[in-house]
Order: structure tokens, then C-alpha cells, then sequence
């Protein structure tokens, strides 16, 4: 149970915040088909960060005297790198659709293209092999925090919610879901996101009342940026063990699924990565749950599941479905 | 002359090929300004490295490797050349396939899973029927030609009906066929590789080759050479080429010719104008999507049926580049069925040119990669280029009847060249 609920938040974690990068490109009027990129690309800049400090042996001394507040800290810094950087590689695509009105689509796909290329050239150049480690040692030694790092004997018995909460977990899990809950206010109840929001709806009234249109999908679509590259940093950190291969297993594209699902909503949205969650959770560790290895199916069925979930809940959602009335059309000062 | 160059200009394919070479050149300008950074950056590259990956990111294609004093040598290479027509027909299937459903207003980025599900069914067929000629079985009768045409359609078949889903549900359910169409390539990545686990088909005949597929020559059936591998000594080519080239034009005149092609396009255009004359706008919304999947499972076909292909079954997680590669391949062709054709063969050649630098530098293909997104990059807003340069054409042309027009077209165009200004410009308009 213990290890359901934690595998669970483990994938569905990194699911809710690029999903909620996708709300806030949506929110202002841009698709962001690029998440799966970005996050490729922030998973790449967070790993290499790590990399190049352990390197340069900033942290050497606090692993070696065991000082994990200080490692923490290095975790954080990592993943305000990978944040900035998403950010900046994402306004490759703002240009492309606010100065440019290009087709956000293809401008996308084009971003979905260039980051694994770019990142497995990159990682080829930087390590001579197909995937970046760390310098030394794993995500588990460096960052996870266990019952014996908070000073606590690893064979005590604590209660169970407790041992979800603080044995085995990453530092990075419970900063994503601060900043889900922070910038789900953010988007609702300030003036700012109200703007925002106007920009998606009917971007030609938020002009006409002064709201600077390009500015707000600038920043919908940079902040977008940033959470997709925490995203895919928070990724790579916790379920590939600190290592990027130019690939998120297509997490992108399902967090634009739980996007759709959670109907462009961030409580909707946290339920549906729960859900997403729990099948990615059955994938990844079907054959040590009895009942379903017992019934003898492929493996590749439980890998398939959470795709075919997301083709079938889509289809019963669909006809409910909100989408932001002015996403996916440039705005033209021009056009009434 | 003057005027008949400036008519040439003027012609709307013209702009789109110039449009066209610009993103080409900017991709692989790009791709080199790379390569510097790296080469400058990266202590065990040097200098002569850099010089040596751009002059192959650019001629890689007539390469023929290094002399005995270290240099690059270039030269006319029929195995570079050959193998670079090999490479094209995959990649003009599933350019055709997101060309058409691009002309019908869908975005086919599912052409990774249709190619997917083409190469299972295509192995399954050519392989499973013993074959007069086969390695594999022993007393059988069929015909090879016969199998190769029985798996053929089968590549095919298995293609449209991956490509229909995602139709289906965006025409009855108007669930996003971008999204519906990634799904279904995660989920044909993980059934095709479910299929192949454990089979039979597995090559346990060469050691070390279980994670491969038998090539289809095993069973004797491969595609006929048609005389080609005289013509390019030492490289894989053979007659796919000459079936791809005929679907594309078959394309073409599907698209240009006939009563479907035409309500397809109707429909791309606009869907609700469509349906109020009278064009079932679902129906052919699923019709375009399963012929773009056949073409991209014909795709799959013509490359397995080569007989000396292997495919790696264990695929459920990555996905062809073959698939996504049309992506590109489309839109540089501005979904033109015959440009579909020249360009598919610019994009194996970036192909050969990174086999070349992985092989001759220090450098790898993934740098090719690069140059093709780049690529799809500017062709997102090539149109919008487009467009600029012809209304400042018209102003220069018509400046009296610029009253009206100018009044509508000038403030986007104004924005276009120079959006920082018109950003200031609102900026103002917000305090």
C-alpha cells in the first residue's frame, strides 16, 4: 500500500505540473504541443547541471559529511535550472505563434523534434554513450530522503502515513505540489490570471480594455515552459534515477491527455494525474502485484493501458469538454 | 526578361519552393553554426574537426571516406547515392500520408504508428506463408511474388486501419486527432512489440540477432531489384522506389483529378462549408485519415519487403524517425504529392550525410536531426513569409488601391516586420 500510493504520486506528480503548464499556454491562447520536448529538454539541462556540479565537487563536502539539507538545496538549484532553461527554450515557440502567428501546431512539433535530437547529440558529445548519468553515485543516494537521513533508525516502525510521507521520497515531489497549488491560485484568483484567461477566451476584449494580449501569452507560454522543463527534470530525478535519454516515454503528451481530461482545470486536473498515475504505476510494477501477475498477461498490455485509457476516458469526456475558445488562433490587432 | 522573371516570382509554387530552399539553408546554416559551438566548446574536437562536419553535413552525400594522408575525400559514390533512394520511399510513403491528410485539415502525426502497424502485418504475412524459394520451410508452394503482393496489401491494410481510429474519433467523437493519434502510436509501439514476443519470426537462425526479425529474403521473398543495383553497385535499392514514385503520383491524382480528392480538400478548407454542399464531412474525415494510414503502412511494406531490412521488435519504447520524418517531408513539399517526392530524397540524404559524420568525425547523425526540425520550425511560419512578401508586393504594384486595403493589411504586415514596435505599441495602451 505504502509503495502503491507513493509509485503513484511519483508519476502522477510530474503529470499534474507540465498539465499545468499546458493550462496556462491554453489559458492564454497558445497550444502547447511542445511539452513533450520541453520536458525532454529540462529533464537533459537538470541532469546535466547535476553532472557538471558534482563535477566540479561544489557538493563533494556536504555528501561526504552527510549534510542532506545541503543536498536538498543542490536538488532545488537543479531544478531552477531546468525551470529557467524550459522557459527559454519554450520562447522559441511564443515567437513562433505571437510575432510570427505562426501555426502553433507545427511550431510544436517542430520544438518536439529538435529537443531529443538536439539533446541525444549533445549527450553522445558529453558522454560518449546514449544516456547521461550522474558524475558519481544515483538519485538515491544523493537526493532521496529516507528514514535514516531525518536521523531516524531505518528499522523502526513508523504509522503509515507518516512512512508515505517522509520514508523514501524526493524533496522535489512536494515542491511541485506547493507550485500546483500556488499557481492554480495564481491563475484563479488574482488579476493576472484573470488577464490571462481573457487572453484565451476573447483576446480581441481583453485588448480593447487595455490588456497587452502578446505580453500575457508571452507569459502564459514561458511560464508553461518553465513548469514542463521542472517537469521533466522532476521526471528524470525520480523515476529514471537522475538520467536523461532524449526520452520522457511520451509523459508529455499524456499530461496534454490529463489536461483535456481535467477539462483545463487544475482540481480536475490533479484527480485525473492521480488516476494517469495509478495505470503508469501498474505498468511499471504490475509483476510484484499478485493478482495481476497471476493472470498471465503481456507485459506490453499494462505499458498500453495508460494510452488506451486516455483514448477511451477522451472519448467519453470529449463532448463535455471546454477548450479555451481563442486557442490555437494568433491574435491579429488587425481582425475583428 | 524582367518582367518575365518578376511574372515567375509571382507565381504562387515559385514562392513555395523559394520558401522552401530558405528553410532548407537556414536549417543546415544552423546545423553548422552547432557544430562550432560544439567543436569550439569541446576540448578534443579542434578546429579541422569543425571544418570537416560542415563540409559533410553538407556533402556528405559524396563522400567516399579519407585518403591515406587523413583527409576527406569526395567523389561520385554509388552506394551513397543508392542507398539514399533506399532510404527515400520510406520516407515519401509517410510524407504522402501526412501530405493528404494535411490537404483534408488533419494534422497526421500518428504516421509513426500506422508505419509501426504496417511493418508488423507486412513481416507477418511475407514470413508466415512458406514460399517455393524459402530458407525458412521447407515444401512450400506459394509463389514468391504472390506472397510479396499478399504482404504488401496486408502493410497497407494495417496501415489504414491505425490511421482510421484516430479519424473516427475526431469525426464522431471531435476528440483532437493530434492527440488520439499519439496515443495510438504509443499503443501500436507496445502491441507490435507484444506481437513479436516470443514469436517464431524472431532471427534465431544468425547469433545474436534474436532481438531482429528474420529478413524477409529468408522466406525468398524480397522486392525486385529491377535493374537498379546495376546502376548503384553496393547499395540496398531496388525497385521500392519505382512503386513509390507511382504512388505519389497516384496521389496526385487522387487529390487533383477526381470527385473525392476534390471533397476532401473542400473539407480542409472549411469542414461547415463542406457539409452545407452536401460533403459528408465524417465520412471523409475517416476516409482521408485511412488512406494517409495506408500510405504510411505501404511505407513500412516497401522498406521490409526490401529482403534486407531487419526490424528490431523490442520498439515499445521509441517509435520510427521513418514516421516522423514525413512530418517534415510534407511540409517542405508544401504538401505537394510530386515535391513530396524531391523532398523525401533531401531528407535521406541529411540521412546519409549523418551516417557519413557518425562514420568520418567525432561528430553524430543526431545533428541532422537538428537541421530537420529547424526545418519544420521556419515551415510553420514560411506561409506567414509568404503572404508578407506578396502584400508588400502588391503595395509596390497597386499604390492607388492601397486606400482600402492597405487600411486592413497594413497593421498585421507593420507587425510582422516589426513586432517589437507593435508590442511597445500596446504597451502604451496599457497604462
Amino acid at each position: 500500500m505504502v509503495d502503491l500510493i507513493q509509485k503513484t504520486l511519483l508519476y502522477a506528480v510530474p503529470l499534474m505540473i507540465v498539465a499545468l503548464a499546458g493550462v496556462f499556454a491554453e489559458r492564454s491562447g497558445i497550444i502547447n504541443l511542445a511539452l513533450e520536448g520541453i520536458m525532454i529538454f529540462g529533464a537533459f539541462v537538470g541532469v546535466w547541471f547535476v553532472r557538471l556540479v558534482q563535477e566540479w565537487g561544489w557538493f563533494a563536502e556536504a555528501k561526504a559529511n552527510g549534510d542532506w539539507l545541503a543536498l536538498q538545496g543542490f536538488e532545488l538549484l537543479a531544478m531552477l535550472v531546468s525551470a529557467l532553461l524550459g522557459a527559454v527554450f519554450s520562447l522559441l515557440l511564443s515567437f513562433a505563434s505571437v510575432n510570427l502567428k505562426a501555426d502553433q501546431t507545427i511550431g510544436g512539433t517542430a520544438l518536439n523534434l529538435m529537443a531529443p535530437a538536439l539533446v541525444l547529440f549533445l549527450i553522445r558529445i558529453l558522454a560518449n554513450q546514449s544516456t547521461l548519468y550522474m558524475a558519481e553515485g544515483d538519485a538515491a543516494s544523493w537526493f532521496m530522503i529516507k528514514k535514516s537521513t531525518l536521523g531516524i533508525d531505518s528499522s523502526t516502525e513508523l504509522n503509515p502515513i507518516l512512512e508515505i510521507l517522509i520514508n523514501k521520497v524526493y524533496l522535489a515531489t512536494y515542491v511541485c505540489i506547493l507550485l500546483f497549488v500556488i499557481l492554480s491560485i495564481l491563475l484563479y484568483k488574482t488579476r493576472f490570471g484573470l488577464r490571462l484567461r481573457s487572453c484565451g477566451e476573447n483576446p480581441q476584449a481583453a485588448d480593447s480594455l487595455g490588456i497587452n494580449v502578446y505580453r500575457m501569452r508571452y507569459a502564459g507560454t514561458t511560464i508553461s515552459g518553465a513548469l514542463a522543463g521542472l517537469g521533466g527534470f522532476v521526471y528524470a530525478l525520480t523515476t529514471a534515477g537522475c538520467s536523461a535519454n532524449g526520452d520522457v516515454a511520451g509523459f508529455g503528451f499524456l499530461a496534454l491527455a490529463v489536461m483535456i481530461f481535467g477539462n483545463w482545470k487544475p482540481l480536475n486536473i490533479a484527480g485525473a494525474a492521480l488516476l494517469f498515475g495509478l495505470f503508469k504505476y501498474i505498468a511499471a510494477s504490475y509483476s510484484s502485484i499478485e493478482v495481476l501477475s497471476n493472470l498471465g498477461i503481456s507485459s506490453y498490455f499494462y505499458r498500453l493501458l495508460p494510452y488506451l485509457v486516455t483514448l477511451i476516458v477522451l472519448a467519453f469526456t470529449s463532448k463535455k469538454s471546454r477548450a479555451p475558445k481563442a486557442e490555437g488562433i494568433p491574435y491579429d490587432k488587425g481582425q475583428r | 526578361m524582367k518582367e518575365r522573371l518578376s511574372n515567375l516570382y509571382a507565381k504562387d509554387g515559385v514562392k513555395t519552393v523559394l520558401s522552401s530552399i530558405i528553410s532548407i539553408i537556414i536549417g543546415m546554416v544552423v546545423g553548422s553554426i552547432i557544430i562550432v559551438i560544439v567543436g569550439a566548446c569541446t576540448s578534443s574536437l579542434g578546429i579541422s574537426s569543425v571544418g570537416e562536419g560542415i563540409q559533410l553535413v553538407f556533402g556528405g552525400l559524396f563522400s567516399t571516406g579519407r585518403d591515406a594522408a587523413g583527409n576527406l575525400t569526395f567523389g561520385f559514390n554509388s552506394t551513397n547515392l543508392g542507398n539514399m533512394l533506399f532510404r527515400a520511399f520510406p520516407l515519401i510513403m509517410t510524407g504522402l500520408s501526412v501530405a493528404i491528410a494535411q490537404k483534408t485539415g488533419l494534422f497526421n502525426i500518428g504516421a509513426p504508428g500506422q508505419y509501426l502497424m504496417g511493418t508488423a502485418a507486412t513481416l507477418y504475412v511475407a514470413l508466415s506463408i512458406p514460399t517455393s524459394t524459402s530458407t525458412l520451410y521447407e515444401g512450400g508452394t506459394v509463389p514468391a511474388w504472390l506472397v510479396w503482393l499478399l504482404a504488401f496489401l496486408a502493410g497497407m491494410l494495417a496501415g489504414a486501419i491505425w490511421g482510421a481510429i484516430p479519424g473516427l474519433v475526431k469525426a464522431y467523437l471531435n476528440i483532437n486527432e493530434v492527440l488520439a493519434c499519439i496515443m495510438c502510436n504509443w499503443i501500436a509501439a507496445n502491441l507490435v512489440t507484444w506481437m513479436f514476443d516470443g514469436s517464431v519470426l524472431r532471427n534465431t537462425l544468425e547469433s545474436g540477432k534474436t532481438g531482429y526479425i528474420y529478413k524477409t529474403s529468408y522466406n525468398g521473398v524480397a522486392t525486385a531489384k529491377m535493374g537498379l543495383d546495376k546502376i548503384f553497385p553496393d547499395s540496398q535499392v531496388n525497385g521500392g522506389i519505382v512503386i513509390a514514385i507511382v504512388m505519389a503520383i497516384l496521389v496526385y491524382i487522387l487529390m487533383s483529378k477526381t470527385t473525392l480528392g476534390y471533397q476532401l480538400k473542400a473539407c480542409g478548407s472549411n469542414r461547415h462549408a463542406a457539409r452545407y454542399a452536401g460533403i459528408s464531412d465524417k465520412r471523409n474525415i475517416v476516409l482521408s485519415m485511412a488512406i494517409a494510414g495506408g500510405l504510411a503502412g505501404v511505407g513500412a511494406s516497401l522498406y521490409y519487403l526490401s529482403g534486407n531490412t531487419e526490424f528490431f521488435w523490442s520498439t515499445y519504447q521509441s517509435l520510427p524517425d521513418a514516421g516522423f520524418n514525413g512530418i517534415p517531408v510534407a511540409l517542405l513539399a508544401a504538401n505537394n504529392p510530386i515535391g513530396v517526392i524531391f523532398t523525401a530524397m533531401f531528407m535521406s540524404m541529411l540521412d546519409i550525410c549523418g551516417l557519413q559524420l557518425t562514420n568520418l568525425t567525432a561528430y553524430n547523425e543526431y545533428i541532422t536531426d537538428v537541421i530537420i526540425a529547424v526545418i519544420v520550425y521556419l515551415s510553420a511560419f514560411s506561409l506567414v513569409i509568404k503572404q508578407m512578401l506578396s502584400s508588400r508586393k502588391k503595395h509596390k504594384d497597386e499604390p492607388t488601391a492601397a486606400t482600402t486595403t492597405a487600411a486592413d493589411a497594413a497593421p498585421p504586415t507593420e507587425e510582422n516586420i516589426e513586432p517589437d514596435a507593435a508590442v511597445q505599441q500596446t504597451e502604451k495602451g496599457d497604462d
